[in-house]
């Protein structure tokens, strides 16, 4: 109500100011608003070089930029898959997380409002030196997102392009510790009153987690790129096996930070799934307690799994038996999560609306993904089918599958109140339906073409192999992809417009960011509401029969 | 009923245990990377029994460490709201730590001219750079933080009541110290 009137009355100011006035601003609304949008941008370049790499592998022996086709292909993979986990999953749920956090614990804003802005600018900065490398001669690193060694060492990089790379996640990864310290001290020391740990809505328990791992997982991969550096410019011999150095010693720092790293991108995400399913299936989150155990232990579990990402190596037979035995663990509390949320659908009275559709979309898919994994985490399994392309299926199951949904799910949920208008409902069910069909053609077919023997990384292969029906289809999946991505990002900006006027609470929710403004003002709330239960929109409608005559 | 809302704890302090526990991740990672390479740091050259001077560095170890005493002592002032012996045990603090970077100084003019320890000379140099290095600039940034908050408190900006920026910097300080000791065990005891 409060955006009629103010939109009506008050005349925006000219575009300096308003340009002005978004470059500057410490709102955390505003900021999470720029890193979903700064995530976005990176998600159409990402994709972009997506689409590059399957229309290369389309057919046998094609080389689509002539001569240069191994080396660009080679760059493409790098700056794809860095692009996609530093540039568009951690951006665009911490940009949620930062502008649902302080309205879901009934705050006025972060705990640090700069050091949040800083975080922002740090990661598109770190975003840009990365891009930078296209201007220099060698252009773009070709060292795989997880920049093996000795691929990185001057002997095989020569280019600057790698140290682009390493200075880029550097820069971006200080940012992102930033917002690990911000949410902690947000949440722990800036929940509006009544609002015990207990009772926090279900995401910012996730972001809880998620920010505990980011706090012990970046600076390893911080410490990790210091060392490249140092090889590279002074001539240090960590990585640098001829000089005592070891290739291994990278892969553990890697992966130390690479395993918990999946789970700062699918954390928040079973946040959101847990506050879309309640709502849209009208019943409590089943076992809420259960819920928060599981989180933790998956937080927990995901800093001792890191080498199975490194069967292949060769460790030691005991230590391949451990980490295969821990990474199955996983699956325990991952499982729990998935039969609570099909335990709050059952019985309930579901709307199929678009973030629900989303949110359905995510069980399906990620379970998939969950399943190759559990296969994965066998250790012979994975000394058969590491490094092909049933392991690129894997990983895009879960990280499109699971994050991606998940994050569209609340996009759909949440755009409502960040923006006070509807998004078109019509348009979510086409890009839904492209999605999700492109997405299994996409990544369906990988699986077979992994099992066959194709390895992920190769620029092109041989006819007789059997991989090319595979990878056609594959590419087909990609190109009914595409269009649904610029679908999304279309209805986005008319729905800006054109949507229908949203209200303070569209779907009838009882967490607290739907008790103020759509959009909220810039101090979230009048009045800093008390809390007595886990859903106290619920308390407020309906004072005659309210929650906490019931939870404990 | 409901427990008490949150208010016992201090954002600011919590935001800095958390960045406390960052670093820890990040040191952490320098000392395992130390230790997964012992066996080629002790048997290449030169090697951590002849290269370190022992005496130096237990000297400017005991300045760091009494540091720790001294802010411990000037927050103690503080609190109390003893002006002058606070400024005084926070100078002193100060001190200690720049004598601490000048041990560092000298040992490392020594292990770079006279032993010919650098960085790309072999795995010791690339480790022991770069860990006691990090050290180093973490102390260096202390330093800079005890002089703003020394400049603040003689405009009287840090009193008993406004005090939270100085138990920060000294959590910082503590935290530094603390490293050193691990580092110290690893580098001049462990690697020997």
């Amino acid at each position: 109500m409060a955006t009629i009137e103010r939109e009506s009355h008050v005349e925006s100011p000219p575009w300096p100011a308003r340009v002005h006035d978004w470059l500057t601003t410490v709102d955390h609304k505003k900021l999470g608003i720029m890193y979903v949008a700064l995530a976005m941008g990176f998600l159409i370049i990402g994709g972009i070089e997506a689409l590059l790499i399957r229309w290369q592998l389309m057919w046998p022996e094609s080389r689509i930029f002539g001569q240069d086709t191994p080396t660009l292909f080679n760059q493409l993979f790098t700056l794809h898959g860095t692009t996609m986990v530093f540039l568009v999953g951690m951006p665009v749920l911490i940009g949620m997380a930062n502008y649902l956090v302080p309205l879901m614990i009934g705050a006025r804003d972060m705990a640090f409002p700069r050091l949040n802005a800083l975080g922002l600018w740090t990661t598109l900065f770190g975003g840009l030196v990365l891009y930078l490398s296209f201007l220099t001669p060698g252009g773009p690193p070709a060292i795989g997102w997880f920049a093996y060694a000795p691929l990185t060492g001057h002997t095989f990089a020569r280019d600057v392009g790698t140290d682009l790379w390493a200075m880029g996640l550097l820069v971006s990864g200080v940012g992102t510790i930033g917002a690990g310290v911000n949410f902690l001290a947000t949440i722990l020391a800036m929940r509006a009153p009544g609002m015990t740990l207990g009772k926090v809505p279900f995401f910012v328990w996730t972001i809880l987690w998620t920010s505990v791992q980011i706090l012990l997982a970046i600076p390893p991969l911080t410490a990790a790129l210091i060392m490249v550096v140092l090889d590279r410019q002074l001539g240090a011999h960590f990585f640098d096996a001829a000089n005592g150095g070891s290739p291994y010693l990278w892969q553990h720092l890697f992966w130390f930070f690479g395993h918990p790293e999946v789970y700062i991108l699918i954390l928040p995400v079973f946040g959101i799934i847990s506050e879309v399913i309640p709502v849209f299936s009208r019943k409590v989150l089943f076992g809420y307690e259960f819920m928060a155990a599981a989180t933790m232990g998956i937080a927990f579990i995901a800093m001792g799994v890191w080498a199975h990402h490194m069967y292949c190596v060769g460790l030691a037979r005991t230590v391949d038996i451990y980490f295969a035995a821990a990474s199955l663990l996983v699956s325990i509390p991952t499982g729990i999560k998935m039969f609570n949320w099909l335990a709050t659908m059952y019985g309930g009275r579901i709307r199929f609306t678009a973030p629900m559709l989303f949110a359905i979309g995510f069980l399906a898919m990620f379970l998939i993904g969950g399943l190759t994994g559990i296969m994965l985490a066998v250790a012979p399994v994975d000394f058969q089918v590491s490094d092909t392309y049933f392991v690129v299926g894997h990983f895009h199951f879960t990280l499109i599958g699971g994050t991606l949904f998940g994050v569209f799910a609340g996009i759909y949920y949440w755009y409502p109140k960040v923006t006070g208008r509807m998004l078109s409902e019509t348009l979510a069910r086409w890009q839904f339906w492209l999605l999700l069909v492109g997405f299994l053609l996409t990544f369906g077919p990988m699986h077979v073409s992994g099992v066959l023997g194709m390895p992920r990384r190769i620029y092109t292969y041989l006819p007789d192999r059997g991989w090319d029906v595979w990878n056609q289809i594959s590419t087909i999946g990609a190109l009914i992809q595409a269009p649904s991505y610029l679908i999304f990002v279309w209805n986005l900006m008319a729905s800006l417009r054109s949507g229908p006027p949203a209200g303070d609470d569209p779907w009838d929710a009882w967490t607290l960011e739907w008790a103020t403004t759509s959009p909220p003002p810039p101090y979230n709330f009048e009045e800093v509401p008390t809390v007595r239960s886990r859903r106290p929109l619920w308390d407020f409608k309906h004072p005659d029969d309210p929650d906490w005559k019931y939870e404990g | 009923m409901s427990e008490p809302p949150s208010e016992a704890l201090d954002p600011r302090k919590v935001g800095m245990l958390a960045f406390l526990v960052s670093e820890a991740a990040f040191f952490g990672t320098l000392i395992a990377t130390f230790l997964f390479f012992l066996r080629p740091i002790r048997s290449g050259e030169p090697n951590p029994r002849d290269a370190f001077d022992i005496p130096l560095v237990l000297l400017s170890t005991f300045c760091l460490l009494l540091s720790s005493a001294t802010i411990h002592q000037a927050h103690k002032s503080l609190l109390r709201g003893w002006r002058w012996a606070f400024l005084g045990w926070w100078a002193t603090t100060m001190v200690l730590g720049i004598i601490f970077l000048g041990g560092t100084a000298l040992e490392w003019s020594s292990l770079i001219q006279e032993k010919q320890l650098t960085i790309s000379r072999n795995l010791l140099g690339s480790c022991y750079f770069t860990l006691v290095g990090f050290h180093a600039a973490h102390v260096s940034v202390g330093v800079v933080m005890l002089a703003v908050v020394l400049l603040l408190a003689m405009r009287d900006v840090v009193t008993p009541q406004q005090s939270l920026g100085a138990e920060l910097v000294s959590w910082y300080w503590h935290f530094v110290d603390g490293v050193w000791v691990v580092v110290f065990a690893v580098v001049y005891v462990v690697a020997r």
